[in-house]
Formats: C-alpha cells, structure tokens, sequence
C-alpha cells in the first residue's frame, strides 16, 4: 500500500476516527484505523463493536491495499505535522510496519493485520428516511441532558425514538429520561419513516453523531431495523447497534390534568435560580419556588452557607404554592427553551410539573419535585 | 544507596533481636543474641514494599489453641461442603492443599485431624494481625483475613530502623500475641513481593531486588504472573512463550506491537514492574453483610436467593443509622476461596433494599459466570446522610419502594421480621413463623 494524504482531510476524519476508540482497549485491534486505500477513494474506519464510522477522505494512491495503525498515535502525529504536510504512507514488505512521511519527519508504526478487523455485522436495515441535519440537532439537542448515566437501568441510557401522533398529527419522537426528568421533543414524521420500531440510540452514539452534525448543512439518510441504525453523512458513515431493552411507558409520567400555570421569563428565572443556588447545598442543589398571584419567590438554606432569596414578577393566578426543585435541572431546562417565556404546569409540591416553551409545543420536559 | 559489596557478604540483620549486620560481616550467628535467622541482601536498606501471609492461617489458629495437635496433620474444612479450607504444613507433606475434596485428602492422609472451621475465631484473630500491621504503616491492603501488602516507604525516620528490620519486628509481634507464624515477602514491586512471600514458606523472609528481579522471574512459567489465566497462557504457548525469560527475551516493543495494550502489561510485569500502589481499605466506613452458604452454589437465582434477605439487612442498618450509600459492592468467594467484588455505583446515594437488590442483582448476573461459590456479600459505601437519598422518580420505582419499604418496617416493628416478607424472600417456614406470631 502506497498513498498521500493532504493533512487538514486526514485531521477531519481521524478526529472522528479517535473519539470512537476508546482509550483502554482489551482487544488490540479495536485500538486501530482500519485504512482502506482504494482507486482514488482512502477510507479510514474505527469501532467500538457497538458503533463503528467509516470516513472517506481525498487521496492519492499509488498503490491500493489496507492495514491497520494504532488510531491515537496517528491522530497525534497528524494534529502535530505542520498545517499544508502531505502525508505519505507506505507499508513495508511484511506488513507488519508502516511507514509514513510528511516533510523531514518520518514515524515508522506498528501495523496489525486489516483482515483481524472486526467488521460490524450485515444484515437489512429496512426502514430508510432523510432527516435535514437541523432537524436531528434538534432533536438530540433538546432532550440528551436528560439521559441517564445510571448502568442499572441501561435502558435509559439513551435517546427513545419512535414514531407516532401528537394531536391528530404523525411526528418523529425523540425521548429520554434519567426518572428525575423527562426531555420530549417532537417534529413532522418524515417520509419512510411511518412503520419505523422505537428504538433507543445508545448515549456514546449520539455523542459521535452530534459531532457530525456540528459539521454538515446537508440531509443525512437514516436506515434502520430493530437493533442496528445507520447515519450516512457526505463523507461519513456511522453505524451503531442500538439498546437492547423496552424504554419505559413514559406517556404514563407525563401529567395531563395539572391546573396550576405559571408563566415566566425564562432568562430572568433562569438567572434569578443560578443566584439562589449559591446557596442551596452541594448534594441536593435544592430550590424552593414559593408562587402567590403576579409573582414568584426562589430561595434556598442551607444549614452550612445561609439562606438565598430572590423575587421575580410573574404570570399566575391559581391558588399559592409551593414546590421544591433541583436547580440544575431547572438551569438545564431553561437553557433549552429559546423563546421568551416558560410555562410551568404544576399539580402540587408531590407531583411532577410540565415545563415548557410558551411559544414552541414541540418540546416538552417534566420534572419531578424534590422535597424541601 | 546499596549496590555491589566487592563480593562480601550483604548488609542485613537479624530476624530474632533486629539487630543490624554490617556489610562484610563474616558471620554466620548474630553478634548480639546468637540467632542464625539472619536476613541478609545487598538492597536491604532500600526495599519497602512487603506482603505478608499468615503460614496456614485456619490450622495455625487451631493448634495455637490446642498444643495437643502440634505434631499431628490438621485439616480445617469439612461440613457437608466437604473441601478442604487449610490444611497445616504437616497434611501438606501428604499431599493435601486448599481446596481439595475432603475425601481426597483423607485418602492421601487418613491419620489426619479434621476441624470445622470457626470464622468468628478467625476473625478475631486476623484483627489482632491487622493490628500490629497498622503499627508499623498506615499504608496496609488487606487482600484477605490472612494476607496484606504493606508500604513501608518514608516509615525508617519514624521507627529509627530500615523497613526490614521494622517487617522481622511485625513478625516477630504477630508470634508472640497472636500465637501464629507469618511469611513476608519484601521487595519493590506489589508482584514481586507476593512472589518473595512464596519463595520462603513458613515462618519466611524473601527478599527480591531490582538487580536480580530479571533473572529470578526468567527461568519462572508465564502462569506464575497473576493475570496471565488458563487462557492467556494457551494463547502465548501458541506463539512459543512459555517462561518469563521468553517474554524478556522480546522486549517491551515487540510485545506491545505482537499483542497491544496487553504486551505492554506483560513485558511491565516480565520485568518484575508494577504499577499499582498499595490502597489502604476505603470501605472500612461502609455497611454490608454476608453469608456462606450450607453447600456450594453456582448460577445466578440459587445466589440470588441468598443475597435478597442480605439486601435487607443492610437496608434496615442503613435505615437504622439513618444513612444512604452511594456505591453498593458485591462480594464473591469462589469455592476455592478466591475472592471477587464488583462495584457500582448510582447516581444518588440510597438506603432501599429494592435498590440494593436491583443493582447487586445486576452486579451478580456480571459476575457469576461459571463457577461455584460458598459466600455472598453485599456492603453500601460512600456513606451521607439519608436527607439526600432516594429522591422521587417519575418511574416511581424509587418511589413506590420507599413507601411499601416503609409498610414493611412499620409491620415488622410492630409483630417481628418475620411477620411480614417480599415474595423474593418468601421461604416455606417463614409463614409459619408469621402465624405463630398472631
């Protein structure tokens, strides 16, 4: 195998090669970029056994053949080449070496065999749709904080997604929850995507495909079957399997007859709870929102920091209350609502709360009270 | 620094008064009290690294407190388990060890005396151990009732004399109070010291070097580093690796490019390097509770079954003390008295048995495989207060549990633990304990 490789096009895919392999690797060959140099089309591939990228990069090659180097010492040669380096490789005789060059510096590295990489196994992938690259930021965006990071209940450690109807209406549905909060987001079903199963999108997964995302305007082509799903970019191919287990009926949480409303400015209250949470202690970050008619009262005590009070003006008419709630899943939520005002839809101090955009119905988030 | 003597004898001293020996000093007797249990080696002075193992810890208990037994071949085991526990350095001449069937060993040694093992003396026993390890370091990892790695670097300032001197002290403390005989091994590696620990059983002093570790672990198989499993070793002797010398031999490169992450592991250990430190136990603040089982059990549900009413009880003492934990860990022993833990830990501290179960449950379901084992444990650690705990979840498990776990201890406050039980703890014999109580 002989070929070059301009770094920048090098960098940009081993940037994605690199965060699919993990650190510590049992298997060596899992440690590797499989590089597969073809006519004129170089592809580089990484896996993890549960999610594995293909990027094709421009190159030139002299002559085809693959091998497999280890994935971060590469990355971290080619982060350090000198911007503008054309990058040669060349594997020696045995294959057991490779050669690459860039200006005055040369690295020989160890190879393993391309035929021990383990190839992400077949199989249809029968349901296919095109989602516009805003929409899947989206969706990921507005609900990923919510993903829960507890093994136990693995099931949740994930993005739900699934198709149904929202008032009359087919939606793609984006869902997770860590049981202390819920993140909902929904938009218009795409076409081909109306008999999809509801499958759950492993955590590391959307981690990778949010940084493709970052990266791209064009529409990404979906395919899925029940335990395999495959994201396919311009230059990039992500395929994962996705988690083996039944999400939780989550519609069952989400409260319908709560009556009590209370509208806010989402800055204002998103500033006003950051403040009071100085105060609130370090385990529980525990605010307490007392609402009366027109205005809302944010405090927090702590027996070892003080007390914390703070009063904003408000939109409520419904009987008062009181009710306590984590200040950083109140900070996280109000970070996902753009538009001015947030809706609170209460029941009592026991109960979970509706938050959402007052303007925008397309995200819904519930969060559970906590006692104070 | 220690180094090349010119040939003389080595520095050292002598294991009964710790008397230190001069580097040189042609002899064979310590000068002062005549003893010659003389500990002598060229990097004495610079070696803190030590494991010490209690020699046939079970069997040494047993005769300490029956002087009749001392010249007769002990067994501790039996029970309707029927292996073999510890078997004293007389029943080893005969061929019997550790976990070997009872009838197996009464074959190869019908003469000899078999005792049922006492944990609470044993116990008590390897606290007393404990004791003297904690006054020479504060650095000690215990492994098991009967073994330990200590660090004794930075210790000769406080105790006036090399950590060599300060180990000969430790054994000869555990001889006198406690009435049993220790092994140490002392080097600069955790490996190589459990190594020296082996090379000189009982009532032992090994000592391993830096400047002879390569050629001591040379001529050794690649079994003898442990991690290297049954495995492992298959796949090596496949590539012609069957000693440590062979290993050397390659080289740390080769060994990386041949085999990863792994090589570079084996060639660290090939030359007698090792990483880990020595942790002193963290957990010692947690609360747990175990049980070994009347036989020996393998699969996941008969294991199961015992760890539920485990989860209760460190429930209620966690309820007790009014306290959560955040990281619950399972303990294992194997039938042939290996020890394994695993350890997870949750987004928020707990005090639930239902959470404990969920979460050691599948801890176990990981853990078992195949295998058999005779104890189970499970402990909470990362101990707060329970303010914190359990906070209210959508899915309601967490808190649909704490209110029946609150139903259930109001119940047995009022008529007795067994007046009241979960499906998963029922046990015919339970109920009629129940009806009695009315």
């Amino acid at each position: 195998m002989k070929l070059t490789i301009e770094r920048a096009a090098l960098l940009k895919g081993l940037a994605h090669i690199q965060s699919v392999v993990e650190r510590r690797n049992t298997i060596p060959i899992l440690a590797n970029v499989l590089i597969d140099a073809g006519k004129d089309k170089v592809s580089l591939s990484a896996t993890d056994m549960d999610l594995a990228i293909v990027e094709s990069v421009a190159g030139q090659v002299a002559k085809a053949g693959t091998v497999t180097v280890p994935a971060h010492t590469l990355y971290d040669i080619v982060r350090k080449l000198p911007d503008g380096s054309q990058i040669g490789f060349e594997t020696a005789g045995d294959k057991g070496q490779v050669t690459l060059r860039a200006g005055r510096s040369s690295f020989t590295l160890s190879a393993l065999p391309a035929e021990d990489f383990p190839k992400m196994s077949g199989g249809e992938l029968p349901h296919k749709f095109e989602l516009a690259a805003g929409d899947l930021r989206n969706l990921i965006d507005r609900t990923r904080f919510a993903i829960s990071l507890e093994e136990t209940r693995y099931y949740l450690n994930g993005i739900y997604i699934h198709a149904t109807q929202s008032s009359g209406v087919k939606v793609l549905r984006a869902v997770a929850t860590d049981g202390h909060r819920l993140a909902r987001m929904e938009m218009p079903l795409p076409a081909g995507a109306e008999n999809i199963p509801g499958v759950i999108l492993p955590r590391k997964t959307i981690m990778e495909l949010r940084k493709l995302l970052d990266e791209t305007q064009s529409a990404i082509q979906v395919a899925l079957s029940d335990t395999r799903v495959r994201f396919a970019f311009d230059d990039a191919v992500l395929t994962s399997k996705l988690i083996d287990g039944t999400f939780p009926d989550y519609e069952r949480v989400i409260p319908t007859g709560n009556d009590k409303v209370l509208e806010v400015d989402c800055k204002t209250f998103a500033e006003a709870v950051d403040r009071v949470a100085t105060i609130a202690t370090e385990k529980t970050r525990a605010v307490k929102l007392a609402v009366q008619r027109g205005q809302l009262t944010i405090s927090a005590t702590s027996p070892d920091a003080g007390s914390a009070i703070e009063e904003i003006e408000a939109r409520y008419t419904g009987t008062a209350i009181e009710i306590g709630f984590n200040a950083r899943y109140l900070l996280d939520i109000a970070q996902q609502i753009e538009g001015d005002g947030a809706r609170f839809t209460m029941a009592d101090a026991a109960s979970p709360t509706v938050v959402q955009d007052a303007a925008d119905q397309s995200a819904l988030y519930v969060l559970m009270p906590m006692r104070v | 620094m220690s180094g090349e003597h010119d040939g003389g004898p080595p520095p050292g001293l002598c294991r009964d008064c710790l008397a230190p020996i001069e580097a040189g000093a042609e002899v064979d007797r310590c000068p002062r009290c005549g003893s010659a249990r003389l500990l002598r080696h060229p990097e004495i002075a610079d070696l803190t690294l030590a494991h010490i193992d209690c020699d046939a810890f079970y069997a040494s208990i047993e005769k300490r407190d029956d002087p009749a037994l001392a010249d007769r071949p002990v067994i501790v085991g039996g029970g309707t388990r029927g292996v073999v526990s510890t078997a004293c350095y007389i029943a080893r001449r005969f061929g019997v060890h550790s976990a070997m069937p009872m009838f197996k060993a009464l074959k190869a040694c019908p003469q000899a005396v078999v005792i049922r093992p006492d944990m609470a003396k044993y116990a008590a026993a390897s606290r007393q151990v404990r004791a003297i390890f904690a006054a020479a370091t504060p650095l000690v990892e215990p492994v098991s009732l009967d073994e330990a790695y200590l660090d004794l670097s930075g210790t000769q300032a406080v105790h006036g004399r090399s950590a060599a001197a300060v180990l000969a002290g430790v054994a000869r403390d555990v001889e006198r109070h406690v009435g049993i005989t220790v092994s140490i091994g002392l080097s600069w590696s955790k490996f190589l010291a459990k190594l020296a620990s082996e090379m000189d059983k009982p009532r032992g002093f090994g000592v391993i070097g830096r400047a002879e570790a390569t050629a001591l672990l040379g001529p050794r198989p690649v079994r003898a580093i442990p991690g290297v499993g049954p495995k492992l070793d298959m796949r090596l002797a496949a590539d012609g690796i069957r000693r440590i010398g062979d290993l050397q031999a390659l080289g740390p490169e080769a060994l990386r490019a041949r085999y990863g992450t792994m090589g570079a592991w084996l060639a660290e250990r090939a030359f007698g390097r090792d990483g880990r430190t020595v942790e002193p136990d963290h957990d010692a603040r947690g609360i747990s509770a175990e049980t070994t089982f009347a036989r020996d059990l393998e699969g996941v549900e008969p294991i199961a079954a015992e760890l539920w009413p485990l989860c209760e009880t460190v429930s209620r003492r966690l309820k007790k003390a009014g306290l959560a934990g955040r990281s619950v860990v399972l303990k294992l022993r194997r039938a042939d008295f290996r020890l394994l833990t695993r350890r997870r830990t949750l987004a928020e501290p707990t005090q639930l048995a239902e959470r404990i179960w969920e979460t050691a449950h599948a801890l176990l379901a990981g853990a078992v495989g195949t295998g058999r084992f005779r104890l189970v444990g499970v402990g909470l650690a990362d101990l707060s207060d329970a303010t914190t705990a359990d906070t209210p979840d959508l899915f309601s498990q967490a808190t649909e549990s704490r209110a029946i776990e609150q139903a259930i201890d109001a119940v047995r406050a009022k008529f007795g633990d067994g007046a009241i039980t979960r499906g998963r703890g029922f046990r015919p014999g339970s109920i009629r304990r129940a009806k009695t109580l009315r």
